[in-house]
Formats: C-alpha cells, sequence, structure tokens
C-alpha cells in the first residue's frame, strides 16, 4: 500500500512526460492529487496498520500526521495548477509536471521511511525534484534563486549525510547491531555511544534545518519563495517544510530514546527563537509580499522548534501548529500567487488595492494575513496560545515574554505591508487578470479549513496529536 | 591489503592539493574524478570481495570516477570556459589553508573517541581533510563549475567517513544515495548552461540581485 503510495505519483509523471496533449497533462495533477489523498484517507482509517518492526517504510503518528497535512494541500494545489498553467501556455509544462509529480512520490518516500537512509534520500530528491519548479520563470532572478537553493540545499543535505554515519559509528563498538533503522535505534537508543550520537544530532538538525529555513541556515528561502510560481510556494512552505521538520523530529525522538532529550530540546529552543528574532528583523518594512511570506515562513518554523524545544503541552501545540502552519501558507501563497498575476508584480510600490481589484484573492489574502499572524478565531492562535501556555506553564518565564513581543513585532510589520497592499486604490485600473473559480477555490478551501481548526478540534485529529506528542516524550 | 589501502587514501589527499592549487577546470575535474575512482576501489581493499563491497564500488566509480565527470566535462564544453581566474583567495593562500586544515584533521582525528580499528588509521582524517577541502573549494571559487567541484569533493569525504559504515548503509541505500548525486550533479549542470546563457558568464558574483 505504502509502496504503490509513493511510486504511482512516478508513473504518472511517466506518463506526464510523453503525453503530447498540454492541458491533459495539467489534469494528471489533480489526478495524482485525489488518488493520493484517497489513498491517505484509506491508509488513515485503519489504525494500528503499523508495519512490522524493523521494516523500511511504515506510519507512526508523526507520519500520519504530516501525511494529513502534506497529501490535501498538494491537492489543492493540484486543483490551482490546472487553471494556473492553462494561464502560463508560453512557458510549457513539460517540465513543471513531472517534476511535482516526482515532488509528491520523493515528499512520501521521505514522510513513510523508517530507515534514516531511505529518509535521507527522499528529503534530497525533493530538492532536486523542487529546483526545476523554483526555475519556471526562466529569468534572471529566478536563475539566482534556483543556484542558491540547489546548492545551499545539498550542502545541508550532505552535512545531514554526515550526522547519520556519526549516529551510525556511535552503535559500533557498543556491541550493537550497526543499523539506521528507526525502530532499532529507538530500542538501542541507551547505548549508543554519546559524543558521536550529539555530534550526529547536531549535523542532523543544521542539515534538516537547512531544508526547514531554520535562521541561521534560511538564506536561501526568500530568494527560493519569492522567485517560484506561489503555487511551487505554497508546497515548499507547507509541505516540504513539514517533511524536513519531520526528519529533524526523528533525531529529536533517537535522542529522546538515548535519554538526551535535553540537550536537543535546547538546541530547537535556541535555533527557534534566533529564527523569530530574524524573520521580526526582515519582516518590518518588507516592500516584496512574497519575500514576507518566506520570512514568515522562517518565523513558524522558529515557532515549531520552539514548541517542541519546550516540550509537554507546548509539542502538542507545535505539532497543531505544522497542521495550521501548512494550511495557512498554502491559503497565503495562492491568493498571493493571483495578486503578482493581475498586478505583474510582487513589490509593495506597484501593488495598491487588491481588494478592490480582486475581491476574493485580495479578500483571502488579508485574512490568511490574519490567521498566519495568529489572530482568533483562526487555528493558528489556538496552536500558538498552547504553545504560549505550555512555555508559561513550564516555567521559561523569559522564552515567553520575547516570544510574545517578537509575535508582536511580526505582527505590526507584516501588516503594514498586507494593509497597503489590500488597501486603496489600484494604480492602474486595468488588470490584467481577474479571479477565477480554480485559482481562487483551493485557497479559499484552506483557510476555511483552518477557521474550523481554529473553532472546533476533531477528536480522532487530537487523538493523533497526542499520540504524536507522545512519540515525542520520553518513556519513562 | 592495509598497505594499498592507506596508499589509495594519500593520493586522495594529495588530489585535494592538486584541485586547490590548479585553475586549469579540467585538471580539476580529471583530479576529482580520479579520487571518486580511488575512493571506489576503498569498499573492496577494507572488506574483501564481498557482493556488498563488490557492487558499492562498481556503482561508484561508475558514477563518481565516470558518469558525473563526463557530465561536468560536458559542462563545461557547452559553456566555453577553461580556467577559474581570479578566485577569491589566490592559489598559493588556498593551498597553504589547505594544509593547515590537512594537518588539523590529522590532529583533530587524534582526539576523537574513535573505535580502537579506526586509530591511527588514514580513513578519518582523510575523511576530515577531504571534506572541509571540499568547503574550501565551494567558499573561495567564483566560477559555478568549481563550486560544484567543490560540492563532489565534499561528497567524496563523507563517502570516505561512510565506507567504515557500510552495515548501516544498505546497498540499496547507498546507490539511492549516490543516484541522487548524479541527478543533483545532472541539474546543477543544467542550470549552470542557464546561468552561462543569461548572464554570459558562469561567475555567481554576478548573482548578486537577490538580497535584501
Amino acid at each position: 500500500m505504502l509502496t504503490v503510495l509513493i511510486l504511482f505519483p512516478l508513473a504518472l509523471a511517466l506518463i506526464a512526460m510523453v503525453l503530447p496533449w498540454y492541458q491533459g497533462r495539467s489534469w494528471l495533477l489533480p489526478i495524482a492529487g485525489a488518488i493520493h489523498l484517497g489513498l491517505v484517507a484509506i491508509l488513515l482509517m485503519q489504525p494500528g496498520s503499523m508495519a512490522p518492526t524493523g521494516s523500511w517504510l511504515g506510519l507512526d503518528a508523526l507520519s500520519r500526521l504530516v501525511l494529513l497535512v502534506t497529501s490535501p494541500l498538494y491537492f489543492g494545489c493540484a486543483i490551482y495548477a490546472v487553471d494556473y498553467l492553462g494561464l502560463r501556455r508560453d512557458r510549457g509544462n513539460r517540465v513543471i509536471v513531472p517534476c511535482l509529480l516526482v515532488f509528491l512520490s520523493t515528499m512520501t518516500l521521505a514522510i513513510v521511511s523508517r530507515h534514516l537512509g531511505v529518509l535521507w534520500v527522499g528529503v534530497e530528491t525533493t530538492t532536486i525534484a523542487s529546483a526545476p519548479l523554483i526555475y519556471y520563470n526562466r529569468n534572471r532572478l529566478s536563475i539566482e534563486a534556483t543556484w542558491k537553493y540547489l546548492l545551499i540545499g545539498s550542502v545541508g543535505i550532505a552535512l545531514a549525510m554526515l550526522g547519520l554515519l556519526f549516529v551510525a559509528y556511535a552503535a559500533l563498538g557498543t556491541g550493537i547491531p550497526v543499523s539506521l533503522q528507526l525502530d532499532k535505534l529507538l530500542t538501542d537508543g541507551p547505548l549508543l555511544a554519546r559524543p558521536w550520537l550529539h555530534a550526529g544530532f547536531v549535523f542532523l538538525l543544521v542539515g534538516f534545518g537547512t531544508k526547514m529555513g531554520l535562521a541561521p541556515l534560511h538564506a536561501w528561502k526568500p530568494d527560493a519563495y519569492g522567485e517560484a510560481p506561489g503555487m511551487v510556494g505554497a508546497l515548499l512552505a507547507g509541505g516540504l517544510t513539514s517533511v524536513a521538520f519531520l526528519a529533524v523530529l526523528r533525531a529529536v525522538q533517537i535522542m529522546g530514546a538515548a535519554g538526551d532529550l535535553a540537550m536537543a530540546r535546547h538546541a530547537l529552543l535556541g535555533l527557534g527563537l534566533l529564527s523569530l528574532l530574524l524573520a521580526a528583523v526582515f519582516m518590518v518594512r518588507q516592500p516584496d509580499i512574497k519575500r514576507m511570506l518566506a520570512y514568515s515562513s522562517v518565523e513558524h518554523m522558529g515557532i515549531l522548534a520552539i514548541g517542541i524545544g519546550i516540550g509537554g503541552l507546548a509539542t502538542f501545540g507545535a505539532l497543531l501548529h505544522l497542521v495550521n502552519n501548512a494550511l495557512t501558507k498554502g491559503c497565503l501563497f495562492l491568493s498571493a500567487g493571483n495578486i503578482h498575476r493581475a498586478f505583474a508584480s510582487k513589490h509593495l510600490s506597484e501593488v495598491r488595492g487588491a481588494i478592490s481589484a480582486l475581491p476574493v484573492s485580495g479578500g483571502l489574502f488579508l485574512a490568511g494575513f490574519l490567521a498566519v499572524t495568529g489572530s482568533p478565531p483562526f487555528g493558528p492562535f489556538l496552536s500558538e496560545f498552547t504553545i504560549l501556555r505550555g512555555i508559561f506553564g513550564s516555567g521559561h518565564y523569559l522564552v515567553g515574554a520575547v516570544f510574545l513581543a517578537l509575535l508582536a513585532i511580526i505582527f505590526i510589520g507584516f501588516g503594514a505591508t498586507v494593509l497597503a497592499v489590500t488597501q486603496g486604490e489600484p494604480v492602474e485600473p486595468e488588470l490584467h487578470f481577474k479571479d477565477r473559480v480554480l485559482l481562487v477555490a483551493p485557497p479559499l478551501v484552506f483557510l476555511l479549513t483552518v477557521l474550523v481548526l481554529g473553532l472546533y478540534l476533531p477528536p480522532p485529529l487530537r487523538e493523533l496529536l497526542e499520540q504524536a506528542t507522545a512519540l515525542l516524550e520520553v518513556k519513562s | 591489503m592495509f598497505g594499498l589501502s592507506n596508499l589509495c587514501l594519500l593520493l586522495v589527499i594529495l588530489l585535494n592539493f592538486f584541485t586547490l592549487g590548479s585553475s586549469r577546470l579540467v585538471a580539476c575535474i580529471r583530479a576529482v574524478a580520479l579520487q571518486g575512482a580511488l575512493l571506489a576501489l576503498l569498499p573492496i581493499l577494507l572488506h574483501g570481495f564481498s557482493p556488498h563491497a563488490v557492487l558499492l564500488a562498481t556503482i561508484a566509480l561508475l558514477l563518481k570516477g565516470i558518469f558525473i565527470p563526463w557530465l561536468l566535462l560536458r559542462a563545461m564544453n557547452e559553456v566555453r570556459i577553461r580556467r577559474d581566474v581570479e578566485p577569491l583567495i589566490g592559489y598559493v593562500p588556498t593551498l597553504i589553508l589547505g594544509a593547515l586544515i590537512t594537518a588539523a584533521a590529522f590532529i583533530f582525528a587524534d582526539f576523537l573517541p574513535l573505535q580502537p580499528q579506526h586509530q591511527g588509521g588514514l580513513f578519518i582524517p582523510t575523511a576530515l581533510a577531504t571534506l572541509s577541502a571540499g568547503f574550501l573549494l565551494l567558499m573561495t571559487r567564483r566560477k559555478a563549475i568549481t563550486q560544484v567541484l567543490g560540492y563532489l569533493m565534499l561528497e567524496n569525504g563523507i563517502f570516505v567517513f561512510g565506507i567504515l559504515l557500510s552495515e548501516a548503509m544498505p546497498l540499496l541505500v547507498e546507490a539511492g544515495v549516490l543516484l541522487d548525486l548524479l541527478v543533483g550533479i545532472f541539474v546543477m549542470g543544467i542550470v549552470m548552461n542557464h546561468i552561462n546563457r543569461e548572464f554570459s558568464s558562469l561567475n555567481t558574483e554576478r548573482l548578486s540581485a537577490l538580497k535584501e
């Protein structure tokens, strides 16, 4: 079943490469998204379909959660893609469609892997598959963004490989079999040699943290998200970062099994606060709406890291925030893509009055901004509030105060740009583009889901989150 | 067997220096190719002719020694560049830095809590030295193609370390890792070609429009 989930997008990618029909090729994306979503739904319905211990692929609560997030996000973006690619016939879709399908496959591989080597291969392949997506617009700026993304991403992920090898080395000479299989590492955790395990964790954090875009390893992020099409930005900011975060969580799990959870938490807390700080600095007076969203993504990766760094209730909040962040980023990037299309610019000096020009996209962008900055009644408010309760409840008052202050600065900085973009009258009355159903429906659905999650947390989801939280705690 | 593997590792270190000190791109690519080919011998030298070692060596030789260098040479011919002139730091200072890094790698390896069978061997120092030489190349050169070479060298360093841990990496995963490297270099080659077409140069300092 899991193998099918990984392989069928590859088969569709092959079809996309030979299919001579433009519109048909675009439609392969939602077909793949729908099949994926259906299969994921079936997988999530069967409880305890845990693969035998020691296999390379399998599902646990964490991977179920990330699948639950990425699959609908991909489906929404795939529906958006059909109309988007229809508008961009000059650019062609011979490259982007197969790459998007391979991206889906490798993302799934990374999510369901139970072997750190397989996880690494999955994450590295997502880098390669997404580079052509960032390069879609084929101009000087997108080349620059792609080159930085490829080089920084590849070097970062190479360091993660070094981290993996260190973890494997920690098992040498201790009498336990040398393996990178996750279950084995988790059971043998206490026996691993400490110095190598710690070094391995640091390199894994640096490597996968680069993919996640945690500061100070986020250098590629504003460029890549700024130059990529909105749809690709949504997939990277909502999907790929979640997968990279899952990889970091795997490293945390191993540290937890070895009884060194405190060190892992301190490292994550430090990086998280730094990410929040850097995002706040660059978001104030940020004139480019897509780069603004990229820094917002850095911010939210920081929030996730802080949540895990505090532990307990905050971990629960962080995992809930993973869901909220992915869907809200989906809404924001897709609506920002529409605004970019209409005004042929993403710069504050040229984009004004988005609401009067594009009522739906502009409104969604404004509402998405409110959601992502944690305004009630949207989901991120609930998850950020839970993290905050965790922070104060565990007595980290200083962290809590800094967290709140930085969130406030980010709200103001982000708000200034978003309000300038959405309010007022358009500079040019004639626009190249009007709202279209297929281009506004996916972000609308994402936003509504986030709204519902803010008002009501379905019991199955709560249960899944609790199980996932338990995986990240010390088992005593 | 042990003498041979040490000889291989010493050659790998020498090739690091050669690449750091050479401005001719063809020579650099060949040096990294030779390095890859030497590394491909190591699994056999270390673990004997087990099926795992032989297969790994074959795949590594094909990809690191032949196919990836061929891709790079082709990319180089397409962009018609022969030399990486004016690096950020001159060639002699780079070489001195390389020597310092290599010495540091040897000293550092003595302090690591290594397993008895790896203590005093050349594997760990070579891995560290090659990794850092790759980083040095990546940071001090301006041409995109030399940066890719630096990345390859970094991967070579990690590969040396990985040979010690072949039990941890099943062959299928190892093959996936190497295949990823190949596809990654292939995509980088395409992007390089586009950089050259768009900017009429492979100097990555021209890629500086995106910043705050």
